[in-house]
């Protein structure tokens, strides 16, 4: 037991029975490790390209383009860090905390554009407003050929369009934090003389913090690991080099090093983060229940509305408007039957990894909060780094590791005297689920680890106390308290799985086509227009668990509040 | 807590791991070309003999390493791909196998498919100049070269030079006017560029069809798409290096894989794809040119003009692609 879980104050109990609190730990570690493990597999086998040495094609990016891509990719990084910060954070705070015109209504709407893919966004933006395109060509009829306009395909473009459509996870997470926090420790700050513009950059903003940090760090890894949307902009950045050397120099090898390089980066940014937050604890006294909201008035209101509506348009109305319009034009040439099938395997798989993810998720962000060691540590950090990985080169290393497990089950069975013919885990739904769950364990990682920070040890210790087994604890105590952040994690996971295409297209089984490998289909040979119809499908599909999550959440934090009261 | 994830583990595990049995009738195929212009042949031979075909699509990159991976192990019979490159490093990574066909050698041109015949084009791709019939004459074109020169300054567009296309244009150019001739005309274009590359030709046509520039070079089925969804675009496609080598060309095709199940049934679904009776189907599906010559062209193709094609093998596009996309990055070429 280290001086910092005592110091950090776990209550007396610990103290008086610290063997018990040891093996309580050892367990936990026990759990991490394997969850860990899945994770580094494949990511092992990424690392093991380094044994191939590629000093030529290094040598040659080194001297091209390399210098380029790296500060574009930061000044990418820095740009979507500052908008979906800006957008998630402000838009949370209005819908959770305040009270305007349509603020009902923004509070789930908001969510919406996680259901559009980027790169989809990403085309029906620069379809509309580059140069070539309806708004410029209006403008330039009734202005005259030289009206300005700022460049569409540009860095600020880009920025624009990742921003649109990755703040909604600092929403999310933030949207919860928020929503979970007592009225007590808003009222003390107020009692204390701190204006509302104090209370929240000094109180609301800190106390949020695990949540803002675990929704931007998930936009930032996306941003990294993206390569359609910048790939629709020809923005280089440094997923460029890796597709460059995989598809253009033919050098799997070389891509696997540049990919790696990616994740060291993403490893030590994520680790020092949460030894910056050190010891700091986001716990709360949420006595008194939900804090009033406050009501905006007069022109705050309309600005506010305003704002949380010109977001949601660009976001999502308009490209959905965009996209109805072209399925219009081809809807009787592409809609078959197939939809039908096509909707239900999207609907299974996503369902289906939110679930395993999420048990994944928790198993692990219980280790983290038992086992404070390194080891724990370590492997909860390694479990979250499958998400800043670009979908294909994660996809390929997954591949890999299956392949090679089913090469050395079948040289066991043959020993035994059986032969199987073909590939036994590769290519079933057991193995793209595994997939799914390497990916996207940090998505579900973030608003749950976030949430159970939030939850006093005291509580489930005074239950324990009172003689609740463990399975009753986390029934009653854990499950409720951890509602907004599971349910938060699975609306994730679900949207996410739902878009995910490269580890769908390489694991998926014979005749398991989503609505995601449709989109390849029809965009691999540039024909976006016909996108729209499986794009529009999708959205819809991935509305299905944003109504679910609202639904529930608006119950779950009646459950919550009540589960408070009675403390 | 572990117990549960072990039911939950054992419960997926009974519902979703489906054992992938294969009929003995039956091809497997892993394709990059996409399914909506593979399915209505495959339907068609399935009508016609009986044999069920199953594929897989995804990107050439995947499924190459997959192929690779999965070895001895694979179900994959046939690997079905678009671009010369891509089949040649196929054919690199020793997943394809020479096969022996008269048919195959007869219905297919020796310069679209491989000296060692592990794999055959299928389909073939033309990328031509593209260019705007109001602000362009056509005597003003020439060569694909000839858009280097300062004449164009501020008139060409281009796509990235990241889509294996222009790969192939560059490593043809390379086999044909050498490193340092190929280097000078590359970054004569990109001194002539108008705006930064596009990420799609349709992109790149529209940007001539507004006003940003005069010409381009693109694949031809791209102006086709566009003039089909509207006739009166002020755009005309021009057949470069008529006096010399010709229009650059590359290929969709396919190879049997080295580890095929189904090695046999897998060649005759080769050698029917590469007949009169399909040949006419696989490239008017994409608006693109059959592969054997005895084929006529599609009429809406066949209006484009006919044209003087290059015959070195394709495969030179696949040995040189890497030095033609260093040689793009060196120039600057996006």
């Amino acid at each position: 037991m280290s001086l910092e879980t005592i110091t950090s104050g776990h209550g007396e109990t610990q103290q008086s029975v610290p063997s018990h609190r040891y093996r309580i730990a050892r367990r936990w570690q026990l759990v991490s490790l394997p969850i860990a493990g899945l994770v580094l597999l494949p990511l092992l086998v990424i690392f093991s390209g380094w044994l191939h040495p590629e000093s030529e094609i290094w040598r040659h990016l080194a001297e091209t383009i390399l210098a380029d891509l790296v500060v574009n990719t930061i000044i990418l990084l820095l740009g979507v860090m500052f908008g979906v910060l800006f957008l998630g954070v402000s838009l949370a705070w209005l819908t959770s905390m305040c009270r305007f015109p349509g603020q009902r209504f923004f509070d789930w709407a908001l969510m919406l554009p996680l259901a559009l893919p980027a790169y989809v966004l990403a085309f029906v933006f620069l379809g509309l407003l580059d140069f070539s395109g309806p708004v410029q060509g209006q403008l330039r009829t009734w202005f005259g050929p030289s009206f300005w306009f700022p460049a569409v395909r540009s860095t600020g473009g880009v920025i624009v369009v990742m921003v649109l459509v990755l703040y909604p996870y600092v929403y999310m997470l933030a949207r919860s934090a928020f929503l979970t926090q007592g009225r007590g420790t808003l009222d003390a700050a107020r009692i204390l003389g701190l204006g509302p513009w104090a209370t929240f950059f000094r109180v609301t903003l800190p106390m949020a913090r695990p949540a803002i940090v675990a929704g931007t760090s998930l936009a930032l890894m996306e941003t990294l690991a993206d390569f359609g949307t910048v790939a629709i902009f020809n923005y280089d950045t440094f997923t460029t080099a890796i597709y460059k050397a995989w598809f253009g120099l033919f050098n799997l090898q070389a891509a696997s090093q540049l990919a790696s390089l990616l994740l060291l980066f993403v490893a030590l940014t994520l680790f020092s983060e949460r030894r910056l937050r050190g010891r700091a604890r986001y716990d709360e006294n949420t006595r008194g229940g939900r804090p009033a909201r406050i009501v905006l008035n007069g022109r705050n209101a309309w600005l506010a509305t305003l704002f949380a509506g010109l977001i949601f348009s660009f976001a999502f109305l308009f490209p959905l408007i965009q996209l109805a319009f072209w399925s219009w034009e081809i809807i009787t040439e592409d809609l078959d039957k197939r939809y039908l099938t096509l909707v239900a395997n999207t609907v299974t798989l996503g369902i289906s990894a939110a679930f395993v993810t999420i048990i994944g998720a928790m198993l692990l962000a219980f280790a983290r909060r038992y086992s404070r060691n390194t080891i724990t540590r370590s492997a909860t950090t390694i479990g979250t780094l499958g998400y800043a990985l670009p979908g294909s080169v994660l996809a390929v290393g997954i591949m890999l590791t299956f392949t090679g497990i089913d090469n050395f089950l079948q040289s066991v069975l043959r020993g035994f005297g059986v032969d199987v013919a073909g590939p036994i885990l590769t290519g079933t739904i057991a193995a793209l689920l595994l997939a799914y769950l390497v990916r996207f364990l940090a998505v579900a990682f973030g608003p749950i680890d976030s949430s159970l920070e939030r939850i006093r040890s005291s509580l489930p210790e005074a239950a324990r106390s009172l003689g609740a087994k463990p399975v009753m604890v986390l029934r009653r105590v854990y499950l409720p308290l951890l509602s907004p952040g599971i349910l938060s994690a699975m609306l994730l996971v679900t949207v996410d799985v739902m878009k995910e295409m490269p580890a769908t297209l390489l694991l998926r089984p014979f005749g398991w086509d989503t609505l995601a490998v449709r989109i390849y289909e029809m965009t691999s040979e540039g024909e976006w227009e016909r996108a729209a119809l499986p794009a529009i499908t999708l959205v819809l599909a991935g509305l299905l668990p944003v109504i679910l999550l609202v639904i529930r959440s608006s119950k779950s934090t009646t459950v919550a509040a009540s589960t408070k009261a009675t403390q | 807590m572990s117990k549960l994830k072990f039911v939950t583990l054992l419960v997926i595990s009974t519902t979703f791991v489906i054992p992938a049995v294969q009929a003995a009738d039956e091809i497997v195929v892993y394709s990059a070309r996409k399914e909506h212009l593979i399915k209505p042949l495959f339907d068609a031979y399935t009508d016609k003999t009986g044999v069920n075909i199953r594929y897989v699509t995804d990107k050439a990159g995947p499924l190459l390493a997959r192929l690779k991976a999965e070895g001895s192990n694979t179900p994959a019979d046939i690997l079905m791909t678009v671009d010369a490159g891509n089949l040649w490093q196929a054919a690199q990574l020793g997943v394809l196998d020479s096969i022996d066909s008269a048919i195959l050698q007869q219905n297919i041109p020796a310069s679209l498919r491989d000296p060692e015949n592990r794999w055959f084009g299928l389909s073939v791709r033309a990328r031509t100049i593209v260019y705007s019939t109001e602000r362009v004459k056509e005597g003003e074109l020439s060569t694909y070269e000839a858009l280097a020169d300062p004449a164009w300054k501020g008139r060409l567009c281009l796509r990235t030079s990241k889509k294996v296309y222009n790969q192939s244009l560059v490593a043809m150019m390379i086999s044909r006017l050498g490193e340092q001739k190929t280097s000078n005309v590359v970054s004569g274009w990109v001194a002539n560029l108008a705006v930064p590359p596009f990420s799609n030709d349709t992109r790149t046509m529209q940007a001539i069809i507004s006003g940003q520039c005069d010409v381009a070079i693109v694949n031809t089925y791209y102006f086709g798409r566009l003039l089909k969804k509207n006739p009166d675009i002020k755009l005309s496609l021009f057949w470069p290096n008529q006096k010399d080598s010709g229009v650059h060309v590359n290929i969709s095709g396919a190879g049997v894989t080295t580890y095929a199940k189904h090695r046999e049934q897998a060649i005759m679904l080769l050698e029917w794809l590469s007949s009169e009776e399909a040949q006419g189907l696989f490239a008017s599906l994409n608006m693109e040119y059959p592969a054997n010559p005895a084929v006529a062209n599609d009429a809406v193709v066949a209006a484009w003009g006919d044209f003087k094609a290059d015959d070195t093998n394709v495969a030179k596009a696949g040995e040189l692609q890497k030095q033609a996309v260093m040689l793009m990055d060196r120039s600057g070429y996006r």
